[in-house]
């Protein structure tokens, strides 16, 4: 029997083969006349000032490590919850330190104004 | 009984038959037989994403008192199949000054994360491309693959619209990370397992299903994966009014339907997670298993659709407030309050 991670790879490859087979079909039929105007980005039918590639404000940044931090201490959370039931009493009050912790870390961040979108 | 998967187990049988007769290794079976699954996965997900499109626009259509597509067909059922043609025949442009590589790979790996998470998707008795022993883990970690598509999108297109568009999508899709996979854990405590069949067979009767023992669970899921699939009321990534069609304004053609596929893949995939987690999956009397998963399914799906000409859209500050400053504590305070009664 092929390991039960045999489908994840088989899709992956399946997946990617699928969808570039459906571009090489669209290219095949579909027309392609370029020109400078239709290569043009869209600006609402002006011609574009500049890049597109602006310099994006810090608030991103801000919520991407909080989430980045969050979501790590989530998955802690997970091999906790698949056997909770059999560790009993003492396990919840251990993650219940945890989950202050975390809720600690949430006051703080609110605290500071991370967590307002300006 | 018309259960489904005593007759996939009986072509399997066939085919071992077939193969030992012939004297052909069984591994090459057991390729051609993911082969085929994965073909009938591809063929289900682009069926029901036709039927999504199509049903959408008739349930938006009602819901405002018109009747949506009308002409081809009976009550237009052949409307989306005409527009994916059209799709598929529409020249494919790539601005000049675009990133071309990342410009590609976007639709690629935002298709592909839908599809690899019906991987774990019960859709009834023994009906389940592979049960993976930590299936709701795997679909939350391959889903999330998304961002990074919608991201490189938006980035590559190298237009202010679509740069704008794809951080907010960024943003909010792992602002409501979160909170879903919070109220993911309330159900895993409760059941005890990740494997998304276990999950069902723990939820027999209808007194057990997980929305009644976690009723906040499933409102913060439900809230979350509307959020998570950019639909209204959530949908400010794409909002018209002011940014043209966020992270894909520069998609036409083949790749343009690409993200559409996914997206429609996208909701009826968080609506069979909903069924499975908390409308215990494709358990119910009398009818085929796989039947009451298409009715709960397709009925959450209806639910998402309705909420749509419901809600208002909300502004980008509220948006994110309330991820962090409302559904995150509340979703920490349902798990606390869980591992209490459990």
């Amino acid at each position: 029997m092929p390991s039960d991670y045999a489908f994840v790879g088989l899709f992956l490859v399946f997946g990617v083969a699928f969808v570039l087979f459906v571009f090489l079909l669209s290219k095949l039929i579909a027309p392609y006349k370029p020109n400078p105007v239709k290569k043009e980005n869209y600006e609402c039918g002006e011609v574009p000032i500049g890049q597109g590639w602006v310099q994006f404000n810090v608030r991103y940044y801000l919520f991407a490590i909080i989430f980045v931090i969050f979501d790590v201490e989530v998955v802690f959370l997970f091999p906790w919850a698949v056997v909770y039931k059999s560790l009993g009493f003492f396990a919840f009050i251990e993650m219940l330190i945890f989950i202050a912790i975390l809720i600690f870390g949430l006051v703080y961040v609110w605290r500071k104004g991370a967590l307002k979108w300006v | 009984m018309l259960e489904l998967d005593q007759l996939f187990k009986n072509i399997y049988l066939w085919g071992e038959n077939l193969f030992t007769q012939w004297g052909i290794p069984l591994f090459w079976l057991e390729l051609l037989g993911m082969l085929i699954v994965a073909v009938i996965i591809l063929a289900f997900m682009s069926l029901s994403v036709l039927f999504l499109v199509w049903w959408e626009r008739k349930v938006s259509g009602h819901m405002q008192s018109r009747f949506g597509p009308m002409r081809t067909g009976w009550h237009g059922w052949l409307q989306t199949i005409i527009d994916a043609i059209k799709l598929i025949l529409k020249e494919d442009t790539t601005p000049g000054t675009a990133d071309k590589i990342g410009f590609l790979i976007a639709p690629i790996i935002v298709f592909v994360s839908a599809f690899m998470a019906y991987i774990c998707i019960p859709f009834g008795k023994g009906l389940i491309v592979k049960d993976l022993n930590i299936g709701i883990l795997y679909i939350l970690a391959i889903t999330t693959f998304t961002v990074i598509g919608l991201l490189t999108a938006g980035w590559c297109s190298n237009n202010k619209f679509s740069v704008l568009g794809g951080f907010r999508s960024a943003a909010q899709i792992i602002s409501y990370e979160v909170p879903l996979t919070l109220s993911i854990l309330g159900v895993v405590i409760l059941s005890q397992t990740l494997s998304m069949q276990s999950i069902v067979n723990s939820q027999k009767h209808i007194w057990e299903w997980y929305i009644f023992r976690q009723p906040i669970g499933f409102l913060i899921y439900l809230v979350a994966a509307i959020a998570e699939i950019n639909r209204v009321p959530f949908d400010i990534p794409e909002a018209e009014q002011e940014l043209v069609a966020g992270f894909n304004v520069e998609y036409s053609g083949i790749k343009f339907a690409m993200f559409f596929f996914a997206e429609f893949a996208n909701l009826f995939l968080v609506s069979a997670i909903a069924t499975t987690l908390f409308l215990g999956g494709w358990n119910g009397p009398l009818l085929p298993s796989w039947i009451w998963f298409f009715i709960k399914s397709f009925f959450l799906v209806f639910v998402i659709m309705w909420f749509k000409w419901t809600f208002p859209r909300l502004r980008v500050d509220q948006l994110m407030g309330f991820a962090w400053k409302f559904l995150l504590p509340l979703a920490f305070i349902n798990l606390i309050l869980t591992g209490l009664f459990a």
